[in-house]
């Protein structure tokens, strides 16, 4: 998902950039309310930073015969609300631009927004539906994770494809092309990224029930 | 019990969808097997702009593929370290809390 270095032309990047900042300032000001409201939550919020940290840095095979990865922002989403993972993703988006050549400057803004704000909004958004409606804590997070992940790269295709829209068949058009891409290669890995999320809501409704209760995730009471 | 709530189901899960892209015959059919998602969108911008310059180049990009590997592995170390640790305490923690 990340639009390398130089490849938007600047008005996109001006106008990406511009869509991310007050999402990212939001989600900065949430984390501050956090870490001084909920203090006993704050190593919690560290980990859901880790676990993006870890899952957007592991190039994956799909059955496509190429390589994509996860983005490890639901679980974020899901235990402090998608805001929180802007920040969180503009800082492994920023490590990856500035150490690895992967994504850019110029770029930052547009990735910021598929990764940190589209992908963690749908995650949010359906865990709070999937719960409402009667879903177990699981399967919510499945499902909200994983779609999360496929939303994050249906945007990239997007966003490419307004920029560069086909000579002949025009946006919609290259937007083919680049879901072609990015989409069907994502599926499986999305699945994996919802089934690990999964495996670490788990451990923590195991070992951490105080915060998941505080977070309101699990009631109070309850015994997972 | 849920199948979801089996960690060690869904860990077998995980691997079988990392390993059977590998296990198929697709990389036989085609030039570049695996290569990267973002590299091949590159490919479609050359194909449907084939004017367009990249207008800006990273600042600094790793010397090598072995850098690079490194700087990767070095962004999974930190999130699993991270991850670990807090894991680690809280399960220290839940199972000093049973023996009290």
């Amino acid at each position: 998902m990340h639009i390398m270095e130089g490849f938007l032309p600047a008005t996109h990047c001006v106008v990406w950039a511009a869509a991310s900042a007050p999402v990212v300032a939001y989600g900065a000001w949430r984390v501050k309310k956090i870490v001084e409201d909920q203090p006993n939550a704050k190593l919690l919020l560290a980990s859901s930073g880790a676990f993006a940290f870890v899952l957007s840095a592991l190039k994956l095979p799909s059955v496509t015969g190429s390589c994509s990865h996860p983005t490890g922002t639901g679980l974020g989403a899901i235990l402090f609300g998608p805001s929180v993972m802007a920040v969180m993703g503009t800082i492994v988006l920023l490590f990856q631009a500035l150490l690895l050549a992967h994504g850019g400057l110029t770029t930052l803004g547009a990735n910021v927004f598929s990764m940190g704000i589209v992908g963690p909004f749908v995650s949010y958004g359906l865990y709070k539906v999937v719960r409402k409606i009667g879903g177990g804590l699981p399967l919510s997070v499945f499902l909200a994770a994983s779609l999360g992940d496929f939303a994050t790269y249906c945007t990239t295709a997007l966003q490419l494809a307004l920029a560069f829209p086909d000579p002949a068949s025009g946006i919609a058009g290259s937007a083919a092309k680049f879901l072609g891409i990015f989409a069907m290669t994502q599926v499986p890995l999305a699945i994996a990224e919802g089934l690990l999320t999964v495996v670490v809501m788990n451990i923590l409704t195991k070992y951490s029930q105080t915060e998941l209760k505080s977070l309101n995730i699990l009631d109070e009471g309850a015994q997972a | 019990m849920s199948l979801l709530r089996n960690n060690t189901f869904l860990m077998v899960l995980v691997a079988l969808i990392v390993i059977v892209p590998l296990a198929l015959p697709i990389a036989e059919s085609m030039e570049a097997p695996f290569s990267g998602a973002d590299d091949q969108a590159e490919g479609v911008i050359a194909q449907v702009a084939p004017d367009y310059k990249p207008w800006f180049s990273s600042i600094w990009e790793p010397p090598s593929g072995e850098i690079e590997s490194l700087l990767f592995a070095l962004q999974a170390a930190l999130g699993t370290g991270v991850l670990a640790y807090y894991i680690g305490l809280r399960r220290g923690m839940a199972k000093a809390k049973d023996e009290a």
